[in-house]
């Protein structure tokens, strides 16, 4: 071995007229020892979970301490506990009519805001793209746009009442009338922002108007149209807690409603925490769903 | 003399700001004309504000000439098209798309109904080849360098196989080793394929190097051609013997006397 290498060591040598090769030396990236990554990644875990759950003990305790005393008219975080034990750890039972699991009430409004959220996400995605495009249209929709979007989620409702005559369709209304308004506004931001280098590159290439729209418009509004769509899922999880609370039957909003009527305060607070978690998630869902469209490329 | 390739007659430009007709007309360019043959590599120079890009872009069909008409083998041009491509400045390439993908989006709107699907692929490759970016192809537009985006850019370009291919200024964004490069491999393709040029530049040196003829155009409002020079120095051109070159300084100082001595910015003249 060792003559061997000093043999091509020499042969390295620079002769004139022959060109030189280096010797070539293996390139080992240092490891460094499974501990201690291990330890720096728990380091990082720790770092990041740890002050949340310290705020989260600290609230808390003093809910505890506040409303420990005989005469608090808000129960404690262990009489919440004790008294929604049974919604808590059972989420899909169902006795039948509006008496049912977490899981299903959530569920329900959950497809209410499904459908609502998209039908407001393709209505409002075209009409944003014809507002951006058209200076008539922006002219003559966006006046009335800029009113209506200052409607009230609720104030709608008994007009889709009287229109729709149905409790569900209703409330899937208001849920599209709510959310639209963002979309087709940052949509439409999001167009009239293309810059104009893209539509050269189009114009160069003779693009027709639909590959213009498909390969240029959409693509390069994606970061804003995720913008609106996130906007409107959290106005439209506002808007569902509130309208279901009107319209009855099951759903997470009624469950409220129904648990104030029957005086389970306890149950109240759980289902507001699964409000929250629930309406986070929907806009991580977005969020990511947003990411992966655009590839992970915002728009320069 | 009536077989000239590209043909600029008496062109004009105003551009009017203002609501409707009433604002001020501003006059950008007046009586521009220019015959360039074809393969000829011009260059058009001039200080910041004088019209090139005006006049690139009439050429182009993005803006429509006020007066006079710009003629491409006798026909008029009146709107973009892949027979004038474009390198943009700030090369353009679409964030959302692949390296491929860029050029693939002109190949397959150009040649969509006269190459198959593979003939396709093949020349999108050919013309990433020419640049040095093949293998690249499958990297987005922010994971490469300005150099490497305006070589695609330039692929781009040629891949739309243009009688005429319009550069704006594309080398201005870049650091000057990465330029000098790009330099080299457009002379190189130029020397390969013969293509008619026309190039906006800022550059003095980048002038001469690779250039037939430059053209010097005078100070706005109302620029026009002030001046058209010659570069009588044998191709292929490399840099380096070109230093000590007496041709070369000969063009090189006729250029800067044009430029600093008698068309001065006037607000630099003043200061």
């Amino acid at each position: 071995m060792q003559a061997a290498k000093l043999s091509s060591v020499a042969g390295a040598v620079p002769v004139p007229g022959v060109p030189a090769s280096a010797e070539i030396v293996p390139f080992r990236a240092p490891v460094r020892p499974a501990l201690e990554r291990y330890a720096e990644t728990v380091r990082h875990v720790v770092s990041v979970v740890l002050p949340p759950l310290i705020v989260i003990a600290v609230c808390l305790f003093l809910w505890q301490l506040l409303c420990s005393e005989p005469g608090s008219r808000l129960p404690p975080p262990s009489k919440v506990v004790a008294d929604a034990w049974d919604f808590i750890v059972d989420p899909f039972y169902d006795n039948g009519g509006v008496d049912k699991g977490a899981f299903w009430q959530l569920a329900k409004s959950l497809g209410r805001v499904a459908i609502g959220f998209c039908l407001a996400a393709v209505v409002g995605v075209a009409l944003g793209v014809l507002v951006g495009q058209s200076t008539w249209a922006l002219r003559g929709l966006d006046p009335i746009f800029q009113v209506l979007r200052t409607i009230p989620p609720l104030a709608w409702l008994p007009l889709s009442l009287a229109g729709f005559r149905d409790a569900q369709p209703s409330a899937i209304f208001v849920i599209f009338i709510t959310s639209i308004w963002p979309i087709i506004i940052n949509t439409s931001v999001g167009v009239r922002n293309i810059p104009q280098d893209y539509r050269n590159v189009a114009a160069v290439v003779r693009l027709s108007w639909w590959e213009v729209f498909w390969k240029i418009t959409l693509p390069a509004s994606v970061p804003y149209i995720f913008t609106g769509l996130r906007i409107g899922v959290g106005l439209s999880w506002l808007a569902i807690v509130a309208a279901e609370m009107l319209i009855g039957g099951v759903g997470i909003g009624f469950f409220i409603w129904d648990a104030w009527n029957s005086s389970r305060i306890s149950d109240i607070i759980v289902a507001l925490v699964y409000i929250g978690i629930v309406g986070f998630l929907l806009d991580k869902l977005i969020a990511a769903l947003g990411r992966f469209v655009s590839h992970g490329v915002a728009a320069q | 003399m009536d077989k000239t390739y590209l043909k600029f007659e008496q062109v004009g430009m105003s551009f009017r700001r203002g609501p409707m007709d009433r604002g001020v007309a501003t006059e950008v360019l007046r009586g521009v004309n220019l015959d360039i043959a074809q393969g000829e590599f011009v260059s058009l120079i001039g200080h910041s504000g004088c019209g090139k890009s005006t006049l690139l872009n009439i050429l182009g069909g993005l803006l429509q000439s006020t007066t006079g008409e710009v003629f491409l083998e006798g026909e008029v041009v009146d709107e973009p098209g892949p027979d004038r491509a474009i390198v943009f400045q700030n090369h353009s390439l679409l964030p959302w798309l692949t390296v491929y993908g860029n050029v693939a989006i002109a190949v397959d709107k150009v040649f969509g109904s006269t190459k198959t699907k593979s003939e396709r692929h093949d020349w999108v490759m050919h013309n990433l080849e020419l640049v040095q970016m093949a293998q690249a192809k499958d990297k987005r537009p922010h994971e490469i360098s300005g150099g490497m985006k305006q070589r695609v850019g330039i692929a781009r370009a040629l891949a739309m196989q243009p009688k005429v291919l319009l550069m704006d200024e594309p080398f201005g964004a870049l650091d000057a080793l990465t330029r000098a490069h790009l330099q080299d491999s457009v002379m190189e393709i130029h020397a390969r394929l013969g293509n008619t040029v026309m190039m906006i530049t800022h550059d003095v040196d980048e002038a001469v190097l690779l250039s037939d003829r430059v053209v010097m155009m005078t100070n706005g409002p109302s620029a026009t051609i002030g001046e058209i020079l010659k570069i009588g120095l044998p191709r292929p051109r490399r840099r380096l013997e070109l230093a000590t070159d007496a041709e070369y300084a000969r063009c090189r100082a006729a250029i800067l006397e044009f430029l600093y001595a008698r068309h001065r910015v006037p607000a630099r003249a003043a200061a």
